[in-house]
């Protein structure tokens, strides 16, 4: 769209009141139908600019159009840097990485994520932790999951894998035998398949540009007590 | 007991069904608030997702019953007539309650499936709020459209149709349309949580917070006795201000989760100017009950007014407002600052209007003739509530506060940087508070029951019957 938001907003301010001064020529403000109308018109105009926002919103962020990266982005090493020009954080993608040691076509990967996504509600993941940031507060954002730098750290010598993906199967696959702190996440019975299909899922999740969120991930200045 | 138009028991059955369900949503919250302290309590029969999950469901369920049982109990005065289909009304409560059953039950000895959509279908959606599972959302429409048309059916076979019952319509009509946009699978994650913001956020901050501007304006009108021209007016103009604000307010779920930039300007712009019809409110009923010098025949509904609109105002517009800015919201996005925000919030607006209505009912069952509905158990559950949300509210906030910036400014939002600020004593100690108002806010709970078993039943008996 080639609108900015500041021009969104003066239009569809603009619309309302000419629209509802238009509608309630000659009518006192007392009067409740003046309020009426424009209840009406505002909330008409209001509607139909989400309404417009939405579809544009749909097409910018379709699978593969750029903001949410095409599937095949599990294949690629995926990195999170500052950009200079906006201030704000973005994914970039640094070459070529397989996932399980294997480069998925775009009908595979896509069969996976959805494998991830159906293995991701299945199991309420929502209610614990929060994904792009929604969702409860007991457990770790998964916004960036995938970048966390605790899986080289701590995760691949406690499961004994040999890389990330394989230490990261093996935790969802029993979080209750890898735990790191007193709140363990509980097992959920997923199956091995479901498993690389939710890692798949994390990988592709933290190649979303997110504008910025979360701020300058896994660069951390708090001191561990 | 005075006579009882058919929607008036109609409106009993959601009330009672109602209570318990707020009775069942505080102690699944608990049990939720004890995990953080102990998380090995239950942890292998009944996790922290699952408590949580029906904790807010519950609350979902409870509060819409709640505004059905309203919309039923002034069916009558609005239409000069008692509802079309009494039968159907009660069908419809008897398949809602039976359906909001089976799914508890499948939550609580099911809880999770495979990842299939047969899960979807039959277990969970997974999708916080709306993890009812597609057969009963489907249920709940259909039930929905009953409710509608029974209500519909109703105002148009009067042949006359207030402001009120006008504004009410439309409204319940956009609510129930809202809810299917939260009921298809997307692989997409940014196309669910878009459409998932439209069910959570058209509900919370437009639809339903027009539908207890009717169900309150309705209140005033009746236990204050303000006029209806004046009630009327003050709608259509909430009613501009809520949708003119909350609509594309909306925006301000929208900056983080993949949706283009715009959405920054958009909905920082709007949700700001959310508060100001929440101001508006609180301006009505204070003047009214100026006006009126307080007197009143129902004291509990009048003071639950009041809480409505200051908490309204608080829950919402206050806490709302410190974290939507997205220079905010980008290290606060995700804490318990929403947490502290949603408990005032949905207790401000929505559970205060429940049980204004509550009272209002009781007074025209138990005292129709007066003198006036008055005890002392009601005034110790209302300061008995206010604190406990106050201290759960407050601790909240402190460990929201310190979980933003120790985990998300100082720290770098990882995995152990959420550890260590969960760790840290002024995110840990908040939560023993959290705890511990919780408990009050039940026993507050308790004294609420006690009360609305008793109140209006001595009183008259001793006054006015002669010896
Ligand atoms: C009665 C009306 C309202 C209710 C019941 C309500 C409730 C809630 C709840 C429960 C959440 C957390 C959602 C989740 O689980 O992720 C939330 C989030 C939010 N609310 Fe409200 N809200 C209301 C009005 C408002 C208003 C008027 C504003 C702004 C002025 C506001 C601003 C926000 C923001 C910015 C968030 C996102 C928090 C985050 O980024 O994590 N809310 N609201
Ligand atoms: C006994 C009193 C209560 C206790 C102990 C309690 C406890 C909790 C807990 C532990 C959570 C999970 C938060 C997390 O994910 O970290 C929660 C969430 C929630 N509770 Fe309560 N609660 C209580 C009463 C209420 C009441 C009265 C309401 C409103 C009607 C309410 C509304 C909510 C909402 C909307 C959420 C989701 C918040 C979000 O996602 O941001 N709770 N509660
Ligand atoms: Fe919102």
């Amino acid at each position: 769209m080639d609108f900015s938001w500041l021009e969104i907003v003066v239009a569809s301010l603009l619309l309302t009141l000419v629209g509802g001064t238009i509608l309630t020529r000659g009518r006192s403000w007392l009067d409740p139908v003046f309020w009426k109308r424009f209840a009406i018109v505002g909330s008409l105009v209001m509607f139909t600019f989400l309404w417009i926002l939405t579809f544009d919103t749909m097409r910018q962020t379709a699978i593969g159009k750029g903001r949410i990266p095409d599937p095949t982005v599990i294949n690629k090493k995926i990195g999170y840097q500052l950009d200079a020009e906006t201030g704000r954080y973005r994914p970039v993608i640094l070459g070529d990485e397989p996932l399980f040691e294997k480069v998925y076509t775009r009908e595979e990967a896509m069969r996976l994520l959805t494998k991830g996504k159906l293995t991701i509600q299945s199991r309420n993941c929502m209610d614990c932790h929060t994904l792009l940031g929604n969702g409860a507060y007991y457990a770790p954002d998964l916004t960036k999951a995938w970048l966390d730098p605790k899986w080289e750290k701590i995760m691949i010598p406690m499961t004994g894998a040999k890389t990330k993906e394989e230490a990261m199967v093996r935790f969802l696959m029993n979080p209750d035998k890898f735990a790191t702190w007193t709140r363990r996440m509980p097992n959920l019975h997923l199956t091995e398949e479901e498993a690389k299909a939710v890692v798949a899922y994390l990988k592709w999740m933290s190649a979303i540009d997110t504008n910025g969120f979360p701020d300058h991930f896994g660069e951390s200045k708090l001191v561990e007590f | 007991m005075s006579k009882l138009y058919e929607s008036q028991k109609i409106a009993l059955l959601y009330f009672s069904v109602a209570i318990v369900l707020f009775g069942a949503q505080l102690v699944f919250g608990l049990v939720a608030a004890y995990q953080y302290i102990n998380p090995s309590f239950l942890y292998e029969v009944l996790p922290f997702s699952i408590t949580r999950m029906l904790h807010i469901n519950a609350m979902v369920v409870w509060l819409l019953m709640g505004f059905i049982g309203g919309i039923y109990w002034l069916l009558p005065y609005e239409t000069g007539r008692d509802v079309v289909g009494a039968k159907l009304g009660k069908l419809a409560w008897f398949l809602l309650t039976a359906a909001v059953g089976v799914v508890v039950l499948v939550y609580i000895f099911k809880q999770i499936g495979q990842g299939d959509f047969f899960t979807l279908w039959f277990i969970t959606e997974g999708r916080e709020y709306i993890e009812a599972p597609r057969w009963a959302d489907i249920g709940i429409v259909a039930v929905m459209l009953i409710i509608y048309f029974n209500v519909a059916a109703t105002v148009f076979k009067s042949g006359r149709i207030t402001g009120l019952m006008g504004v009410l319509l439309i409204d319940l009509l956009a609510l129930a349309g809202l809810y299917v946009a939260g009921m298809f699978f997307t692989p997409n994650i940014t196309h669910d949580q878009f459409w998932w913001w439209w069910v959570v956020h058209l509900w919370v901050e437009a639809t339903w917070e027009v539908l207890v501007g009717v169900l309150m304006g309705w209140a005033l009108m009746h236990v204050l006795g303000t006029p209806r021209r004046i009630i009327e007016g003050w709608l259509y103009l909430e009613v501009l201000l809520v949708f003119g604000t909350g609509i594309l307010g909306l925006g301000h779920h929208y900056y983080w989760i993949g949706t283009p930039e715009y959405w920054l300007g958009i909905g920082g712009f709007f949700s700001s100017l959310e508060p100001i019809p929440l101001v508006a409110m609180i301006v009505h009923a204070v003047y009214d009950a100026g006006v009126h010098k307080l007197q009143t025949v129902n004291r509990p509904a009048l003071f639950w007014i009041f809480l409505q609109a200051f908490g309204n105002f608080f829950g919402a517009g206050v806490w709302g407002f410190m974290h939507t800015l997205p220079q905010i919201n980008l290290y606060s996005h995700g804490t318990q600052m929403a947490a502290s925000h949603g408990h005032l919030a949905f207790f401000g607006a929505y559970v205060a209007t429940n049980i204004v209505f509550v009272y209002i009912i009781l007074q025209h069952v138990r005292a129709p003739e007066g003198p006036i509905l008055d005890s002392r158990a009601w005034r110790v559950a209302y300061i008995g509530m206010i604190l406990s949300m106050v201290g759960m509210v407050g601790a909240l906030l402190v460990a929201g506060f310190a979980q933003t910036f120790l985990e998300r400014a100082v720290g770098g939002a990882t995995w152990q940087d959420y550890i260590t600020a969960q760790m840290h004593p002024w995110v840990s100690v908040p939560y023993l508070w959290r705890f511990g108002f919780g408990i009050l806010f039940f026993l507050s709970y308790l004294v609420f029951l006690y009360d609305i078993a008793t109140i209006g039943r001595r009183a008259p008996s001793v006054e006015v019957k002669p010896a």
